[in-house]
Parts: structure tokens; C-alpha cells; sequence
């Protein structure tokens, strides 16, 4: 009998693992879906490997090098369906924090021989290098929402992933506003719903992890955070994190750099 | 895959699988003796200790945990022991018994995952852990129910799984309550048996006849199997605070690999990870944890490299009796979090994460902003004892034909759990050979 099942294959570029865990951290539902598709190629899990072309891939990490730019463009050309899954694939990790540094000046901090590796000067989402067709973010992903798109795409249909703010699921929790009630620092505003609000929930800023919302307005919130007296230089680092490579937090975290260097030094001054 | 005729022979595997990240092998043979071997690491780097450079320190445990999604536990709590050690902070009793029960939560979800899903198979002659649910499906759902388990704690003490939110420079944002804590005991007892379970199954392997001649390292603490403490032992006689031992220890930076190659004094390789931890607190294990042990015939001190599939089934043992230990005496911490005042200097600090001991050591400057930072991994730590392993387990193995020869040098890297994800991006290493 011909096996009729749609092929998986999950691929791995600069990133932590954490993404592709997620799909092991299934545990009720693993045998259920690897009965539904063949696992045709997953390094992590299995020492099995099925020639392509593959009918959906999960790619996880970000291109951070020559090799894995001209490997990108393989995974594509033997995908029907290519999906980015976490901050890495979709916006280049906290690693991308390397695009705003001098040129080659991480490598010669962590390795005595940067001749010895090769690398490039930046860390860039999947999506600047070859075309995709669905990106699920997070960092680490929302196992419920990996297994909502394995589901979607098992029938052909569009995964319902919100695209609506963390701010939204807080106020569906329940949870009392931190920024409103304490002045807390919290990027809820602007950050993409899917964890489940979980920092707020524990008395703790959201820390953006998920990435901008649909329609985010960064330099809003940002101007509410300066007003509760939070430093340009803690805003800035703030947007710096996970998804500092999405341009909506990236250039929102750099204004705030710019305009602290002036605040610094006049405080310098100030205490001088 | 495997090529070459007669005399000469090359073992080489260009994706390792089941393994946590990006590397490689290799094993030269030349008229029936192992010439070299190679484990090669081509994970890209990500430059860690470059991008913590100018951050806060209470930004380490969120930003080093993207380390790595398997053990996130261990670098958040060695990244807060080091930032700790830095400002002179000693945390309440309380936070230190909450951060072991998250930790315990790590070890069986690291554990089960290395156990069911990664290296069982091996033993079975399974590609992976699907085939082995085809011939043993209760054996992998009772793996996955353990592992299930071991997130719950996280979820329940961390907030998340995979890189927790609940974890601070301190201690945590908020002490889950009694009765939130306390729904973690059925689920504990039944992984309690599932572990003692698992002694059984996999003590009932074969196991190649491997003895490795290892220098272990681990952490010790007296009256207690190690997950965190202040102390740092060998199994020639070493004793010493981790900042003492990150200072003997030598990275050195070799082309094959974006992992660095530690060496104690940059001469001395050795081993960190559950075989040193069991050699060397193998006596402080609960009565459960010593007679599934006993069990599965295994001594006080296991040198078989594959054998160590044994010993982490009866750290799961020991997990999930510590974490119902941990339950059954836990009071939240209040306030739950520690006020750590930031002021210049250097903290070190070093906890055993599932597959080793792992260091962070932090220079601050006096706003609390991270001047350098040094991470080790354990993967970095084994790296050259692992390629040792390679070498004596592929001469052992010259007889196997070819595609078994490769599986078995696979399996020699697999024994040791390595997490290539860890280790690539390291180092500020010191010495360099020419």
C-alpha cells in the first residue's frame, strides 16, 4: 500500500531549538500526528531522512551565515509549503541584536580565532531570503497555535491565529492593567497576543516576546513609558530583545537609543 | 555513511540527528586502528557573550535562556546565582527550594525527552521514537507522560515551558500558591513509578563492553544529590567554589568547531553530565533512586558510556522524589523575589543543568549593567571527552559492518546527550594552541 500521508519536514538554522521542541512538547497529541503525516525529515528527532519534495516544512532559526543562505533557498525549492515558526525564522532571534553592532565586532569578542568563522555581520528572518507562506511567531511558539497550523494545513484551510494585542488577552483574563495600576513597564500594547498574557498575569510587564501586533504603535507606548519615568536607555533596551530585528521594535528601539544618549550625558553633567 | 576499502576507512555522518543542534562526525581508519576522530560543530554561532555586553544584569536569565530551549532552567539559574554572587546577595531558603522544584521540572522533561525519544531508540534498532511506537507504544507514552510532567512543574512554578517568564535576578515574580503547587503530586506520584519503570526498561538493554576512563566533574553539596550548589568536585580530588574552577578552566578555539574545547588548566579533559554527577553523589541519593539503581545492577560508579541512559533513569527517580519532597515542605517565599541592589563586581555562578555542569560568570559595573560575560556549557566541557569516547568506541566496533559501525559512532555522541545548540557560541577563551 502507497503511503498517501502529506510529508513533514522540520529544518533548523541559527536559533535554540526551543521552536521545534514545541512540536515534541505535544505529548498528548505526538502519536496522533506523526499517525496523520510522515516526519520525511527532522533531525531532532529521527535518524531517518526521506528525500523531499516535502509537502509542508517548519523552519526554525535565522540566516546567519553564507552556507545556511544558499541552504534556505533548498528547503524552498523542495517545499510546497514553506512555514517559519518563532522569533529567529520570522525576525532574526535576539542574535539580530549583531545587526546594530560594529561589523565583525561579536565574533572577535566570543572567538580568539574569528578567522575560524564564518559568519555574516547580520542575523535576518527567513523571509528576506526566500518566500514564505506562513509565519508563526513567538519566542518559544504557543504549542496550541503550532498544532492549530499542523491542523489547518492537514485540510487546506487558514490557521485562526490572532493577530490582536496582549493587552486584549489580559483584559479577557481578567487581569487588573499593570501599566495603568502601577506604572509597570509593559509592551502588552503592542505586542502580538498567543502566549495567553502570561506576564501580567504573575505581576510582571509583558516583555514582548511574541512580537509587534497587527497595527502596533511603538512610539505611543513608548512616550507613555518616559512619562511614567522610565529612562530612554531601559525603553530602548525594552524593544531591544527577541524581535529587535522586526523593524517596528528595531527602529523603535533605536529612537530611544539616539534620543538617551543625550539624556545620559546630561545627567552626566548634571552629577559632574 | 561509511566508505573506503581494505586498509583505509572513513566513518562519516554529516547531519548527527536526535541530538540538540547542528554538528557532525568523523572517524579515520587506517589499517584497523582508529587514527582520528572528529566531532565537529557547525551550529552558526550566535555570539551571546558579545550581545550581553552593555545590558542589565536582570536581563541575563530572560536573554540566556534563548540559549537554549531544552535546558532554559539551567541558564536562567545560572545566570541568577552568578548576578547574585556579583552583588553579594544570598537568597531566602524558600526561593532556593522553589528554584530546585522548577529545576526538578527541567531534569524529567530533559530527561524523558533524551531517554524515550533520543537515545532509546538506539538500544532497539529504531530510527526513531514513531518506529518505536509502532512495536512499544505504551513504552513511549509512558515516556511522554513523564515528560508531560516535568513541563507541568515548569508551567506551574516558571509559567512556561519552554523559556519560563516567572524567573528574576532574586528569585521569582510571584511564589505559586499551596494548592497550585500541590496538584503537582498526582501527577508526581505517577511519574515517580513511571520513572522507577524506566530503570527497569532500559537496564534491560544491551550494552556494548565500552569502559571509559573519565575524569568526572560535578557539583556537590553534602546531604543532597547536586542540582545547585557552592561547591565544585572532581573524581581526582578537586574541590572548589565555581568562581575557583572557572578560573582553571581553559577554552580553546579550533577550526572544526564554532564550540569551544574546555581543559582544566588547558591540559586535563574531563567529563561533566549524569555519569560524573552519579560517580561522585551517587551516596546522597534518596532509597527509591539507590534500589532501582541496585535494580538495574547498576554500581556506585558507571565508566560505560552507554550505560549512562541508566543513570539518568534513576535521576528521573531521584526528580520526581526530590520534587515531591520539595512539595510537601513547600512555603512560599514572601516576598518572593530578593531585592538585589547592583554594585560593581565579578559573580560566578554554576548549576548542573540535565546534561552538565554550566557556568556564567558576570563582571558589572556599578549601575548593573553587564561589562563582560563568560558562558561554559556542558557541551563545550565534554567535547573532547566525547571525541575520546568516539575513538575507543569505533575501535571496539571495527568489526560491524558498515552502516552498523556508523550507528553505534552516532550512538557514542548520542551517550553523552550533547546539546550543540549550547555549546556553539562560546567562549572568551584564553589560550590557544598553535
Amino acid at each position: 500500500m502507497t503511503d498517501t500521508r502529506p510529508t513533514l519536514a522540520v529544518w533548523k538554522f541559527a536559533s535554540c531549538d526551543g521552536c521545534q521542541l514545541s512540536l515534541l512538547d505535544c505529548e498528548d497529541e505526538l502519536l496522533a500526528i506523526t499517525g496523520a503525516v510522515t516526519i520525511a525529515h527532522f533531525t531532532e528527532m529521527s535518524r531517518a531522512h526521506v528525500e523531499g519534495p516535502y509537502d509542508v516544512s517548519l523552519v526554525e532559526g535565522s540566516i546567519t551565515t553564507e552556507a545556511d543562505a544558499e541552504r534556505i533557498r533548498e528547503v524552498r525549492r523542495s517545499s510546497r509549503r514553506l512555514i517559519t515558526i518563532g522569533a529567529c525564522a520570522t525576525a532574526g532571534g535576539i542574535q539580530a541584536l549583531r545587526n546594530f553592532a560594529e561589523d565583525g565586532a561579536y565574533a572577535s569578542t566570543v572567538y580568539p580565532h574569528p578567522e575560524f568563522v564564518s559568519s555574516l555581520d547580520t542575523s535576518t528572518p527567513i523571509s528576506g531570503h526566500v518566500a514564505v507562506d506562513l509565519e508563526l511567531q513567538g519566542c518559544p511558539i504557543d504549542r496550541r497555535q503550532l498544532l492549530e497550523v499542523i491542523a489547518a494545513e492537514l485540510v487546506g484551510r487558514r490557521p485562526v491565529i490572532p493577530g490582536y494585542t496582549v493587552c486584549q488577552q489580559c483584559k479577557g483574563r481578567g487581569t487588573v492593567c499593570l501599566l495603568v495600576s502601577k506604572g509597570t513597564a509593559c509592551l502588552g500594547p503592542v505586542t502580538r497576543a498567543g502566549c495567553g498574557a502570561l506576564c501580567p498575569s504573575i505581576g510582571r510587564g509583558c516583555y514582548g516576546c511574541f512580537g509587534p501586533s497587527e497595527g502596533a504603535n511603538p512610539e505611543a507606548l513608548a512616550g507613555r513609558l518616559l512619562s511614567e519615568g522610565m529612562a530612554p536607555v531601559d525603553a530602548s533596551r525594552l524593544f531591544a530583545t527577541f524581535y529587535v530585528g522586526n523593524p517596528v521594535f528595531g527602529n523603535q528601539a533605536t529612537a530611544l537609543a539616539a534620543s538617551s544618549e543625550t539624556g545620559l550625558n546630561e545627567q552626566e553633567e548634571e552629577s559632574t | 555513511m561509511t566508505h573506503g576499502s581494505g586498509a583505509h576507512r572513513t566513518v562519516a555522518v554529516e547531519g548527527l540527528s536526535r541530538v540538540e543542534g547542528e554538528g557532525s562526525l568523523r572517524v579515520e581508519v587506517r589499517d584497523g586502528v582508529v587514527q582520528d576522530v572528529a566531532l565537529s560543530i557547525f551550529e552558526p554561532p550566535r555570539f551571546f557573550e558579545a550581545l550581553l555586553e552593555g545590558r542589565l544584569a536582570s536581563e541575563a536569565p530572560d536573554i540566556t535562556a534563548r540559549i537554549c530551549g531544552i535546558c532554559p532552567v539551567a541558564y536562567q539559574m545560572s545566570a541568577c546565582a552568578a548576578v547574585e554572587d556579583a552583588c553579594g546577595i544570598t537568597v531566602d531558603e524558600r526561593i532556593t527550594a522553589l528554584r530546585r522544584l522548577l529545576y526538578c521540572g527541567e531534569w524529567i522533561q530533559s530527561h524523558a525527552l533524551h531517554i524515550y525519544l533520543l537515545h532509546a531508540p538506539d538500544f532497539l534498532g529504531c530510527a526513531d521514537a514513531v518506529e518505536l511506537a509502532e512495536r512499544d507504544r505504551a513504552a513511549v507514552e509512558r515516556g511522554l507522560a513523564l515528560k508531560r510532567t516535568g513541563n507541568l512543574i515548569m508551567e506551574t512554578v516558571g509559567g512556561r515551558a519552554i523559556h519560563p517568564v516567572n524567573v528574576r535576578v532574586g528569585g521569582f515574580y510571584r511564589a505559586p500558591t499551596v494548592a497550585e503547587v500541590g496538584a503537582l503530586v498526582e501527577p508526581l506520584r505517577r511519574a515517580l513509578d513511571a520513572a522507577v519503570a524506566t530503570v527497569a526498561w532500559v537496564g534491560g538493554f544491551d550494552f556494548p563492553d565500552v569502559e571509559g576512563d573519565y575524569r568526572f566533574v560535578a557539583l556537590s553539596s553534602p546531604g543532597r544529590y547536586p542540582i545547585e550548589s557552592d561547591r565544585v568536585a572532581s573524581s581526582d580530588g578537586l574541590d572548589t567554589s565555581p568562581a575557583g574552577f572557572a578560573d582553571m578552566v581553559i577554552e580553546e578555539h579550533v577550526a572544526r568547531s564554532t564550540a569551544l574545547h574546555a581543559r582544566i588548566g588547558g591540559r586535563l579533559d574531563y567529563l561533566t553530565g549524569p555519569l560524573a554527577r552519579y560517580a561522585l553523589n551517587s551516596s546522597e541519593l534518596p532509597e527509591p533512586a539507590r534500589q532501582a539503581a541496585e535494580g538495574a545492577g547498576l554500581g556506585t560508579i558507571c565508566t560505560n558510556p552507554f550505560r549512562s541512559i541508566i543513570v539518568r533513569a534513576v535521576e528521573l527517580v531521584f526528580a520526581c522524589h526530590e520534587a515531591l519532597r520539595l512539595i510537601a515542605a513547600y512555603e512560599p517565599p514572601d516576598p518572593p523575589a530578593a531585592f538585589v541592589q547592583p554594585r560593581a563586581g565579578v559573580g560566578t555562578g554554576a548549576t548542573e543543568a540535565p546534561r552538565g555542569l554550566l557556568f556564567h560568570r558576570y563582571e558589572l559595573d556599578g549601575n548593573g549593567l553587564i561589562r563582560t560575560a563568560r558562558i561554559v556549557p556542558p557541551t563545550s566541557q565534554n567535547q573532547i571527552t566525547i571525541e575520546s569516547d568516539l575513538r575507543r568506541v569505533a575501535q571496539a566496533a571495527l568489526e560491524l559492518p558498515d552502516d552498523e559501525l556508523t550507528w553505534r559512532c552516532e550512538q557514542a555522541v548520542r551517550n553523552h546527550d550533547p546539546c550543540i545548540s549550547c555549546a556553539a557560541h562560546f567562549l572568551d577563551v584564553t589560550v590557544v594552541r598553535q
